[in-house]
């Protein structure tokens, strides 16, 4: 169903390369649901934890020392703003799994501040997830997740968690901040996932 | 979330009733909803606009004052070069509808029943869900005691100056003008800064529940400010509106 708006024209006619009821932006806006957690890089760890309780750390300098990836990807908020070909770096979800001895199938991700977000782990696999530090060639600021955050392009960007201290890997799917609040379990922008129920 | 019980927000057809001028830029625009479900202050909707192509358009609105049954109030402001917004303000007549989705948000929210008291700081459009919330206080008839701080660039641009210049019963309103000031005002125009969050906002000590809303360079600073004042970040809830796409 869908009605006709008089002396609505609108401006730009849909662009192939964006998810239904988006519009494209060229800043890059904030959002977040409380104060931006400053976090040095000297007390700064990443820590991936299994279903059996095993943890996995690694410090600033630890992930520096990772092989990274240089990424060029498009952004899709709920809030309905896109924005295409931004350029990150980091290191894939699939380096710091590699020797992850898990059965789990979900994951949850965690960050300072307590901002919780959860998605299928297979979503962070094949390439398709890293843990982010550079953004258009610069360290990434406070305000937009740093020192890292997690980055899943392919799904809306509050599953990006800002601020990322680690992940936790478990069986059964635990819905995280928005998730319980209201915002789809999965979040795919193709599919216009915004809403529970969606 | 309960699996497989869980029902899509439907879109639903919102007719304009009434278009109100709330500044020279901003107006204030009452939608009849039919079985608008209700919200809580703080939530937001989502619009669709549809051109005769068919051609679509999205955007998430703050709700400006508790549902009166199947009637919503949204404030809009208007974005220079923006896509939707000028429509909203300048185009869209009584008896024309939009499509509405909602309520949307569980975080930004006041709840009536809540005891703890309130801190509102509001920059520019960023007063609509506070107001929200000062107006839903007084249906509730909450007694809890509410300060809100809002800083706007001069005394032309505010909202709702009918309803916040009181006087408010247990609701203290305090102006924070950024670039032009009233004859005699004793405060020169300028950004919010501690001393301001400090005088008119509550000791943390108090444990209010604190709402920021603005753009995002105001709500980094304001936010920023309260934690450096010793509220608990757990307790300082945000919202950004950009100043993108419109």
């Amino acid at each position: 169903m869908s009605i006709v708006t008089p002396g609505f024209h609108g401006r730009g006619r849909p662009a192939a390369d964006l998810p239904p009821g988006q519009y494209l932006t060229e800043d890059f806006p904030v959002l977040s649901a409380g104060p931006t957690p400053r976090v040095p890089t000297g007390s700064w760890t990443f820590t991936v934890t299994t279903e059996t309780g095993r943890e996995y750390r690694w410090t600033w300098a630890e992930l520096l020392a990772l092989p990274a990836e240089t990424v060029t990807v498009d952004l899709h908020c709920v809030t309905k703003w896109s924005k295409l070909r931004t350029t990150w770096r980091g290191v894939p979800l699939d380096t710091l799994l590699a020797d992850v001895e898990t059965a789990a199938d979900f994951a949850v991700a965690e960050s300072y501040g307590g901002y919780t977000t959860n998605l299928p782990l297979a979503d962070l696999l094949d390439g398709q997830a890293w843990i982010a530090y550079s953004y258009e060639g610069e360290d990434l600021t406070a305000e937009h997740g740093g020192p890292a955050r997690l980055l899943v392009p392919h799904l809306y960007l509050w599953k990006s968690a800002k601020w990322v201290s680690g992940i936790r890997l478990s069986h059964d799917d635990e819905p995280g901040f928005w998730e319980t609040l209201g915002y789809h379990e999965y979040g795919d922008p193709w599919r216009e996932q915004r809403y529970q129920g969606d | 979330m309960a699996g497989g019980t869980v029902r899509r927000l439907a879109w639903r057809v919102a007719t304009l009733v009434d278009g109100t001028p709330e500044t020279a830029s901003a107006r204030t625009m009452t939608f009849h909803v039919p079985d608008w479900p209700g919200h809580l202050a703080g939530q937001h909707v989502d619009l669709r606009l549809t051109a005769e192509d068919g051609y679509q358009a999205q955007r998430s609105y703050s709700l400006a004052a508790p549902a009166d049954a199947d009637r919503i109030t949204l404030t809009i402001q208007r974005v220079p070069d923006g896509e939707v917004s000028p429509y909203l303000t300048d185009t869209m007549k009584p008896g024309d509808p939009v499509e509405v989705r909602g309520p949307v948000g569980g975080w930004f929210v006041w709840r009536p029943d809540s005891t703890a008291p309130v801190l509102l700081v509001a920059g520019g459009s960023g007063v609509v869900p506070l107001a929200a919330m000062i107006r839903a206080r007084r249906a509730a008839g909450s007694r809890v005691p509410f300060r809100l701080l809002y800083s706007v660039r001069t005394p032309a641009d505010r909202y709702y100056s009918a309803d916040l210049a009181g006087p408010l019963d247990g609701v203290d309103v305090t102006y924070a003008y950024t670039r032009a000031v009233p004859d005699g005002w004793p405060r020169p125009p300028g950004r919010i800064g501690v001393a301001d969050v400090n005088t008119h906002g509550w000791p943390a000590d108090l444990a209010p529940e604190c709402f920021v809303c603005g753009p995002t360079g105001f709500v980094e600073a304001v936010a920023d400010i309260l934690v450096a004042l010793g509220h608990d970040p757990r307790r300082i809830k945000t919202e950004r509106f950009g100043p993108t796409g419109g």
